[in-house]
C-alpha cells in the first residue's frame, strides 16, 4: 500500500490520544440557542423571524443573500427570543437570532425520507444542499453548493472527501469516519451522482488505520471510490496539499480545485448532505472535539448548532485547570477566543482548551537564518525572507515573493526556533495588499 | 465557573520545542571533539588560547549590549560558538592577546555593528582571523607540532617540500596546524552530529569538500591530474570550514538550491587558492568572498512556487 503526501510540511505532536477512542456522545440543548447570520464565507443572512415568533425543529431563519451564502436553520423549535447583535466565535459582534427551546423539537415541513435520490438531477440535488444551508464544515466554511457548481468549462473529474484531520487534538472527522461511514459513504455517492464522469476518493492520514479500514469495508463493492491512506504530516489536510498528494496536480496560483478538475469537500460535509437528500435534514448539528490539557474529561459530542461553548465545555465536566487559551478549532489554524459565552456554529470543529503551560508564547527573537521555515512551507516559499519584508512594509517585494500564495497553515511559525510571528505578519501583509487591491 | 479571562493570540497555538540556544548549544557539543582534539595535540597552550577567545567573545557582547542598553543575549551561546570557532583558526602557540583582540573585533565590529546574531554578512570568527592575519602576520603563521616548530601540511605541499605528514597524522589531527582544523576525524564526527541532529543540512559541506577532491585531483599540483585528492581534503582547514564555517546560518544562503552554489563556490575558490595563490591555504578566504555573495545567491534561487505561474 503506498501512502500519498505533499512536499515538506511539519509534524507537530498529535495530542489526538484524548480523545480519539472516546465515541460520539449526543448532547441535548439547554434553553437557549444562538444563531449568527455570519457562519459561512459570502453575503450575511438576514432573519426572517421576529422576536416572539413561534420556530420549528429544521426551519429556516435566516435567509441566504445572494448565491455565495448559505441559510441558516433552527435546530430546536420554541420562540425567537430577539434578533439582536450576539458575540460571535471570529470575536465580534454579529446579528444572530436568539431562540428559546420550548424542548418539544417540533419538526417544521418538509423534512421526510428520499431514498430516489438517483432521479433527482443536478441542479435538483444543488438545490436541496443549498437550501440545507450546507458549508464546507472543517472550518473555512465557504458554501457547498458554490463548490459543486464549477463553471461548466471545468471538466471535474476527481471528487475528494478530506478525511485528513491533520490538525492536532481534532477527533471528531476520525469518530464520524467509525461511526457513521455508511452516511459519508452515501454522501459521497451523491456528489458522484452529480458528477458522473468523477472518480471519488477519501483521503485519510494513516495515524486512523481504523478508519481506514471501516470505510474499505464500506467501499469494497464501490467501482467509482477508492480509499487513499496519507502520510500523517500536517497540513495534509490544506486543499491544494491534499489535491496534490492524492492527484499529484498542483493548483495553480490563485486558481481553485477545479481549474485542476478536483473537487474537495470535508468528511461532516459529507454527512451533511447525506441527511440533506435523503432524510430532508437542513444543516442543524455538528460533532465538536472538546480538549486540551484543560478539560476534565474531554469528549467528541454530537450538538446542535446555537448551543454555547459553555454547555459543551460542562458537559465535559468543566475544567480541571485553569485555562488559559480557549480555540475554536485546531491548535494550528484555529482562532483563540475570548469568552466561552459564543455559539456553536457551522464551522466549529473543536473546542480546544490549553493551559498555562500548554498555551505559553515564547518571546521572539532574531531571525538566524536557519531556513527552517523554508524547509517546512508545504508552498514552497521563503518565509523568512516574506517576514522581513511584511515587517517593513515592503508589499511590493512581499508579492513578488509569492506572499499572497501563502496558505496560512503556521507551518513556519510552529518549526522557528527563534519563535518569530511569521505567519502572523503574512496575515496582516495580506490583508493589507487585499484591502490596497479594493481601493485601487 | 467564575469569570475568567483568556489568552487571545494569532495561530498557530503550540510551538515546536527547537530553540535558537538548543541549536547553538548542538554546535558546541559537536565542536567538543576537536576541542578536546586540539587539547590533545597542542597541550594547556591550546585551552588557554580557547578561553581566552570564548571569554572575550562572551564578555564583548555582554559589554556592547550593556553599554547600548541592548537585550543581553549571551544566553544564547552564539558568542560561545564564535569564540570557539575563532580559536579553532588560530595557531596554538600565539600570544593570549590575540585571541582576545580577535573576539573583540569578531563579536562588536562584525557581529554587533551589523545588527547582532543573524544580521552580520561575514562569518565573525573568519573576519576576525582575516583581521589578525592582515594585523599580526607572524603570530599568526607560527606552527608547532609537540612543542617543535613545524609548517603546515598545506606549507610543505606550498614550498615543494618532500618531508610530508602521514595520511594518518593528516586525518587524525597530529599535524602543524591551527588548534581546531587539524583534526579531521574529529571534526567530521561533530559534523556528523549536526547533521544527525538536523541543524545544518549536506548540502554545503557535502558540495564544498567535493568540488575541492575533484578540483585538486584533475587541477592537481603540477599539473592536469597529478593531485592527491584524498590527501588534500584532509589537509588544511577544509573539514572545519566545511562543516562549521561555510555552513553559518547568518551567512550562507537560505535557499537549498543557494547552498549548493555556496558549497560549489568555496570549493572552486579553495583549490584555486591552495594551487595558484600566494598563502597555502585559502578556505578562511573562500568563505569570507563568498559570504559577500549570499544575499545575491538568496535573490536569484528562490525555489519555485508551489503552482507557480510563470
Amino acid at each position: 500500500m503506498s501512502i500519498l503526501t505533499f512536499k515538506k510540511g511539519v509534524h507537530p505532536p498529535h495530542r489526538k490520544h484524548l480523545t480519539e477512542h472516546k465515541p460520539i456522545e449526543y448532547l441535548l440543548p439547554k434553553q437557549i440557542l444562538v444563531y449568527p447570520m455570519i457562519q459561512h464565507i459570502g453575503a450575511p443572512c438576514e432573519p426572517i423571524v421576529k422576536k416572539g415568533d413561534r420556530v420549528l425543529l429544521g426551519q429556516k431563519i435566516g435567509e441566504a443573500k445572494g448565491f455565495v451564502s448559505a441559510p441558516i436553520h433552527s435546530s430546536v423549535s420554541g420562540t425567537v427570543k430577539d434578533v439582536a447583535p450576539v458575540l460571535h466565535p471570529n470575536g465580534s459582534k454579529i446579528l444572530s437570532v436568539i431562540v428559546e427551546n420550548d424542548g418539544l423539537y417540533e419538526k417544521a415541513e418538509g423534512m421526510e425520507k428520499r431514498e430516489d435520490y438517483k432521479n433527482l438531477s443536478k441542479d435538483e440535488l444543488i438545490k436541496i444542499i443549498q437550501e440545507a444551508g450546507i458549508v464546507g464544515m472543517g472550518g473555512a466554511g465557504f458554501p457547498t453548493h458554490v463548490k459543486l457548481s464549477p463553471p461548466p468549462d471545468k471538466k471535474i473529474d476527481s471528487i475528494i472527501v478530506n478525511a485528513a484531520e491533520c490538525e492536532p487534538f481534532l477527533t471528531s472527522d476520525h469518530r464520524v469516519l467509525l461511526e457513521e461511514t455508511q452516511r459519508v459513504v452515501d454522501g459521497l455517492k451523491i456528489v458522484l451522482h452529480m458528477f458522473p464522469e468523477a472518480k471519488g476518493y477519501i483521503g485519510i492520514e494513516d495515524n486512523k488505520m481504523d478508519a481506514v479500514e471501516a470505510v474499505k469495508k464500506v467501499v469494497k463493492d464501490e467501482k467509482n471510490i477508492e480509499v487513499k491512506v496519507l502520510k500523517t504530516k500536517y497540513p495534509q489536510g490544506a486543499e491544494k496539499q491534499l489535491i496534490y498528494a492524492i492527484t499529484k496536480r498542483e493548483v495553480p496560483s490563485g486558481k481553485l480545485p477545479a481549474d485542476v478538475g478536483c473537487i474537495v469537500q470535508n468528511v461532516e460535509t459529507m454527512v451533511a448532505i447525506e441527511r440533506a437528500v435523503l432524510r430532508g435534514r437542513p444543516l442543524m448539528r455538528r460533532i465538536v472535539t472538546v480538549t486540551g490539557g484543560a478539560i476534565t474529561e474531554p469528549k467528541n459530542l454530537n450538538v446542535r448548532l446555537g448551543m454555547s461553548f459553555r454547555e459543551l465545555i460542562e458537559a465535559c465536566g468543566g475544567f480541571k485547570k485553569e485555562p488559559a487559551k480557549i480555540i475554536a478549532g485546531g491548535p494550528m489554524m484555529g482562532i483563540a477566543v475570548f469568552s466561552i459565552d459564543i455559539p456553536v456554529v457551522k464551522g466549529t470543529s473543536a473546542i480546544l482548551c490549553l493551559t498555562e503551560e500548554e498555551a505559553a508564547i515564547p518571546e521572539e527573537s532574531n531571525c538566524i537564518r536557519c531556513g527552517k521555515c523554508v524547509e517546512a512551507c508545504p508552498m514552497n516559499l521563503l518565509p523568512a525572507a516574506l517576514n522581513s519584508f511584511a515587517l517593513r512594509n515592503d508589499l511590493e517585494q512581499f508579492e513578488k515573493l509569492h506572499g499572497m500564495d501563502c496558505i496560512e497553515c503556521g507551518s513556519c511559525s510552529f518549526v522557528c526556533p527563534a519563535k518569530r510571528h511569521l505567519v502572523q505578519s503574512f496575515r496582516t501583509a495580506k490583508r493589507t495588499v487585499i484591502a490596497n487591491r479594493k481601493k485601487s | 465557573m467564575a469569570e475568567m479571562k483568556f489568552t487571545v493570540s494569532s495561530s498557530p497555538h503550540i510551538r515546536s520545542n527547537d530553540t535558537v540556544k538548543g541549536i547553538m548549544r548542538d554546535v558546541v557539543i559537536a565542536l567538543l571533539p576537536a576541542a578536546a582534539a586540539g587539547v590533545y595535540f597542542f597541550k594547556i597552550q591550546a585551552l588557554l588560547v580557547m578561553i581566552a577567545s570564548v571569554a572575550s567573545c562572551v564578555l564583548s557582547e555582554y559589554v556592547w549590549q550593556k553599554l547600548t542598553k541592548q537585550k543581553v543575549t549571551i544566553g544564547d551561546y552564539s558568542a560561545a560558538v564564535t569564540g570557539l570557532l575563532l580559536a579553532f583558526n588560530l595557531p596554538p602557540t600565539v600570544p593570549l592577546w590575540i585571541p582576545v583582540v580577535g573576539g573583540i573585533f569578531a563579536i562588536i565590529i562584525v557581529k554587533q555593528f551589523f545588527g547582532g546574531l543573524g544580521q552580520n554578512f561575514m562569518n565573525p570568527a573568519l573576519a576576525a582571523r582575516a583581521f589578525l592575519l592582515a594585523s599580526w602576520p607572524v603570530q599568526m603563521t607560527s606552527w608547532a607540532v609537540d612543542g617543535v616548530s613545524s609548517a603546515t601540511p598545506l606549507g610543505i605541499l606550498k614550498e615543494g617540500g618532500t618531508a610530508l605528514p602521514s595520511l594518518f597524522d593528516v586525518f587524525i589531527g597530529h599535524v602543524g596546524g591551527c588548534i581546531g582544523e587539524t583534526s579531521a576525524l574529529a571534526l567530521i564526527i561533530g559534523g556528523l552530529y549536526l547533521l544527525y541532529k538536523r541543524v545544518i543540512s549536506w548540502r554545503i559541506p557535502v558540495t564544498y569538500i567535493g568540488t575541492v577532491f575533484v578540483l585538486m585531483g584533475i587541477l592537481g599540483r603540477h599539473g592536469f591530474m597529478s593531485g592527491n585528492p584524498v590527501y588534500e581534503v584532509f589537509a588544511g582547514g577544509l573539514m572545519l570550514g566545511a562543516i562549521f564555517m561555510a555552513t553559518d546560518y547568518s551567512t550562507s544562503p537560505i535557499t537549498p538550491l543557494g547552498q549548493i552554489i555556496m558549497g560549489i563556490g568555496c570549493g572552486l575558490l579553495t583549490s584555486i587558492i591552495r594551487i595558484y595563490g600566494g598563502y597555502p591555504e585559502g578556505v578562511s578566504y573562500s568563505i569570507i568572498i563568498m559570504n559577500l555573495f549570499v544575499p545575491i545567491i538568496d535573490k536569484y534561487t528562490a525555489p519555485k512556487v508551489f503552482g507557480e505561474v510563470k
